[in-house]
């Protein structure tokens, strides 16, 4: 059974000016511990569509179910999601930070040491006690990653959370966010505007086409890219000729 | 292997530049009751009017010594004190209700313009008739000339939180007091303490004009005392008594700031 159901979703943002359409008809399904990614030109409403799975609000029109439960509006469900930016809280500790979820869903005292153990498995050194500005910018979006995890969420949501990074952290954090979701057998869905980063990372890469934001095509990520790394995926030869299809896949639609 | 020699200089010449700047300030009053006392004594100025500062001081052991001076003191730095907490404190909590409930901000958006305009020391007539006169008069006073522009303050402050931070709440399923004391308001410390900081100005204001109307005790009183009687020492002294307790106040506000906001 699918484990993500997205089905027959519209959404329409109003304001004084206009109605704008952003989704229209969105139907998709996701396997459990499938790696997906959204892409697609700007305004093809595919952050709208994370924030609407997230069920941070509810569509115009359409349900999103997940194991059959509606997303919006349910406290049991928990959900990551990771933003272009870490919005690490600069007034809290490392470790207040990643503990941050589970206090608020009142399960701290049963995982007293989980700030050390998260920070151990996103690599990075026990720096539970210091402030977010003394960290470098990869190292906060990896306290973020394990601020996500920490509340063990059913489904990962990551808005371009290496946009924001320099090449050399993004293709580390790439790696690390990879072999995480895998080692921990994690649903989770990527929007991005980088094709290669959806190749790279992916299972299947959803491709939008924008005003109003329709699902344009789906592209399968062979087996031979799925078994590697994202890094190594990027050296091999099927990567550069799927790189090329959906390059001009998202050429024709702009 | 000069790294460390070079940090020493850097370091002294640091405690040099904030040598230097001390001096200046220092220079700075002594030239000033230096001027002000030998312009009084040669008559440069009315001395009659502008007191000088050996005159203020022989007033002030004086009133010191009979053990007045202290009462008035503490009855004035009472009010204030409280003045202060509660037109901050109160701020505060209207703009936690304000940020709760944005239908309710809409609505009071133009009652809090006008009662911002609004000079509020011209209340004073009818608080004093309202609370009569004495100790609850002074202290609303004291507290109500800061609480509107307090609100406003905090209240824009609360709004101008980065509406990610509670993204990232919601996404944990925060409830609306949890966003708040997760995100909202720590974020607005840093605004809170300004606000404090101006308040320790304002509420100097509403107690001492409170006193000026009713009381017969503190600070403001001996400054209207000393008007009528035409006693201008006593005036200049209370001045200076309120510029010194003000600045104690500021200073307290400050360290509070260091304790609050570890992050910076």
């Amino acid at each position: 059974m699918d484990f993500l159901t997205v089905s027959n979703v519209h959404h329409t943002y109003f304001s004084k000016e206009a109605a704008t359409e952003a989704l229209q008809d969105i139907n998709l399904s996701i396997r459990k511990g499938e790696f997906v990614s959204f892409i697609g030109p700007s305004g093809c409403g595919k952050t709208t569509l994370l924030s609407i799975i997230a069920g941070l609000f509810e569509p115009t029109l359409g349900t999103v179910k997940i194991e059959g439960q509606d997303v919006f509006g349910n406290e049991e469900l928990s959900i990551g999601y990771m933003l272009q930016q870490d919005y690490l809280f600069p007034w809290k500790t490392i470790e207040e930070n990643i503990t941050l979820g589970l206090k608020l869903v009142k399960k701290e005292k049963e995982n007293p040491s989980i700030a050390s153990k998260l920070l151990k498995d996103v690599g990075l050194p026990p720096v539970e006690k210091k402030y977010p500005r003394e960290l470098s910018g990869g190292m906060r979006q990896r306290v973020a990653l394990a601020r996500t995890l920490a509340v063990d969420p059913k489904i990962l949501l990551l808005d371009e959370p290496f946009s924001a990074l320099d090449y050399q952290s993004k293709l580390k954090l790439e790696d690390l966010v990879s072999e995480m979701l895998k080692e921990y057998n994690k649903t989770a869905i990527l929007v991005t505007h980088d094709i290669g980063e959806a190749i790279a990372m992916s299972d299947r890469i959803f491709l939008f086409s924008p005003r109003p934001g329709r699902l344009y095509r789906t592209f399968e990520v062979p087996d031979e890219l799925r078994v590697l790394t994202p890094f190594e995926a990027r050296g091999h030869s099927i990567y550069s000729s799927l790189f090329q299809l959906i390059w001009k896949e998202l050429e024709s639609l702009e | 292997m000069n790294n460390n020699k070079l940090h020493q200089q850097f370091i002294q010449s640091l405690v040099r530049e904030k040598r230097w700047v001390r001096f200046y300030q220092l220079i700075i009053l002594i030239a000033f009751f230096s001027i002000w006392e030998i312009a009084s004594s040669n008559r440069w100025i009315d001395p009659l009017i502008f007191s000088s500062p050996s005159k203020v001081y022989s007033l002030f052991i004086k009133n010191i010594s009979d053990g007045t001076l202290f009462t008035h003191i503490s009855y004035t730095l009472f009010e204030t004190v409280l003045g202060f907490i509660i037109g901050t404190l109160l701020g505060t909590i209207l703009a936690a209700i304000l940020w709760w409930s944005p239908f309710l901000s809409k609505v009071l958006d133009p009652y809090l313009v006008i009662l911002n305009a609004m000079p509020k020391v011209a209340l004073g007539p009818i608080l004093i008739v309202a609370i009569g006169p004495g100790l609850g008069s002074i202290i609303t006073m004291g507290a109500i000339i800061s609480v509107i522009i307090s609100t406003i303050v905090i209240y824009t402050s609360f709004k101008n939180v980065d509406a990610n931070y509670l993204k990232v709440l919601q996404t944990f399923n925060a409830t609306r007091l949890q966003m708040f004391k997760e995100a909202i308001l720590p974020a607005s410390f840093p605004t809170i303490i300004s606000t404090l900081k101006v308040n320790v100005g304002l509420s100097w204001v509403g107690v001492i004009v409170g006193e000026f109307l009713v009381s017969s005790k503190g600070l403001g009183y001996l400054i209207i005392y000393g008007f009528q009687v035409f006693n201008f020492n006593l005036v200049l002294m209370s001045l200076l008594i309120i510029a010194v307790f003000a600045t104690i106040m500021y200073q307290l506000v400050e360290l509070l700031e260091k304790k609050l906001i570890k992050n910076e």
